[in-house]
């Protein structure tokens, strides 16, 4: 964790540069020849994703963790990664209607995979977050227990709605990605990991600290 | 003592608490047979069925009503300190997680041999089509919604708010049992049926199963240590 403070500034730095360089990537990408200039946003949607699953699985793999070998550090990671899903899963869920209202027409599709799936798993970790707060004592227990059946959850629920997609065949939208498009996606999907490892990292301290003091009151007190 | 025996205790005397006051089974099955009413109302357009509905209507009942159940059978132990007198046993806590969940799936059981007539009277569906895939059917989908439910709740019993908290991490995480298990059911019902869709769907709750009562029966230790 020291180490991790250390390296903060370094990090943030970094993470700037990409994400100041992005929009000229973007730019200079070719325009899509049958969504147009809409396509755009998924160099922003695509990344969004990545990072709302990796905080999916680190909070499910934090939540074992707690659970077995009640480590507070665990606890504050699995806290933090909750709700960088939360945070990063609303541009997700924003982003893909406005892209899918001008791609398909509609501003949401039941039976995709992908819409479902992450719509499920936004639910559940921000009723991760719902349980924290107004559980009370022992709460981060019984959210422990809970991260840990929201991450099975997400692989299952993909596996159903397809499993719905395949007993209705439906045609959709096949992509094949040009290298001219797969190169902004690329350095995206790492300008967005990096936010969450910096945003992780702050948020980890903080929930370190608001433990820490806790504990000082406790001690206070008795 | 092994654990099966063990939960066949603390199911037993769940049962018999049960027998005696039958305060769980008459407020789950009327609440069930409430939501049904609210739904023919929501649904029924002129006097006539829209089709396709039944098997979501019998799905969220049977989901609504199992989550009252769930919230009102630990908020039993809980009113008495029975739950703490219960983990004190020296017993395995796999058994009290399994003694709980049969006690839940025998009254859920005794619910749906109620609910599930009514909703085929009301809305017309073809009961006597596939009796034996119905039954499974349901049978499955009742044991993955109460299999994470009796964990939920069980570890629920000592949160604030726990009435509004558990259908909030419920329903999320039963979101496969319910697609697998309304359109299963809706496969039987619809007017040309497909029973290979849902013996399909069945396998698929059953793999559902496996997976949330394994997980659940792994967490319980760890969650009801305290």
């Amino acid at each position: 964790m020291r180490l991790a403070t250390r390296l903060l500034p370094l990090l943030l730095l970094v993470t700037a540069v990409f994400f100041i360089r992005a929009p000229f990537l973007i730019k200079a990408a070719p325009i899509e020849s049958t969504m147009g200039v809409v396509q755009k946003i998924f160099y922003f949607h695509v990344p969004a994703a990545a990072a709302t699953f990796l905080g999916a699985t680190v909070c499910g793999i934090a939540s074992i963790l707690f659970l077995w070998r009640r480590r507070p550090m665990a606890d504050h990671v699995a806290v933090s990664a909750a709700e960088l899903v939360v945070t990063f899963g609303v541009i997700v869920l924003i982003t893909g209607p406005l892209w899918a209202r001008k791609a398909w027409g509609i501003w949401w599709e039941w039976r995709d995979v992908r819409l479902t799936t992450t719509f499920v798993m936004w639910t559940t970790f921000a009723a991760y977050l719902l349980l924290r707060r107004f559980g009370g004592p022992g709460s981060n227990i019984m959210a422990a227990a809970f991260g840990l059946f929201g991450m099975a959850l997400v692989p299952i629920v993909y596996q159903s709605v397809s499993y719905w997609n395949t007993l209705h065949p439906k045609a959709t939208v096949v992509r094949t990605l040009p290298p001219e498009m797969a190169g902004p996606l690329w350095w995206g999907i790492t300008a967005f990991v990096l936010l969450f490892t910096a945003l992780m990292i702050v948020r980890v301290r903080l929930e370190a600290g608001r433990a820490a003091l806790e504990d000082a009151y406790v001690e206070l007190e008795d | 003592m092994n654990v099966l025996r063990i939960a066949w205790v603390i199911a037993r005397k769940d049962l018999v608490v049960e027998m005696r006051s039958r305060e769980l089974a008459y407020t789950t099955l009327f609440f069930a047979v409430a939501c049904v009413l609210v739904f023919a109302f929501a649904f029924i357009r002129q006097g006539r069925t829209p089709e396709d509905v039944a098997a979501g209507i019998l799905w969220v009942a049977l989901a609504f009503s199992g989550t009252m159940a769930l919230g009102r059978a630990f908020e039993r132990e809980r009113q008495a300190e029975t739950l703490r007198a219960l983990l004190l046993a020296p017993v395995e806590r796999a058994s009290i997680y399994l003694g709980k969940l049969a006690g839940l799936l025998v009254l859920m059981a005794a619910v749906e041999a109620v609910v599930v007539p009514l909703v085929a009277l009301l809305f017309d569906a073809p009961l006597w089509r596939a009796p034996g895939l119905l039954i499974a059917l349901l049978a499955a989908g009742t044991l993955g919604f109460a299999g994470v439910g009796t964990l939920f709740a069980a570890m629920l019993v000592r949160a604030h708010s726990r009435d509004v908290l558990l259908p909030i991490l419920l329903y999320p995480i039963t979101v496969p049992v319910m697609i697998a298990g309304v359109r299963g059911t809706a496969a039987i019902f619809a007017a040309e049926p497909n029973f290979d869709a849902a013996r399909a769907w069945l396998s698929m709750l059953v793999f559902f199963d496996a997976i949330f009562v394994t997980m659940a029966l792994w967490v319980f230790a760890p969650v009801m240590n305290e």
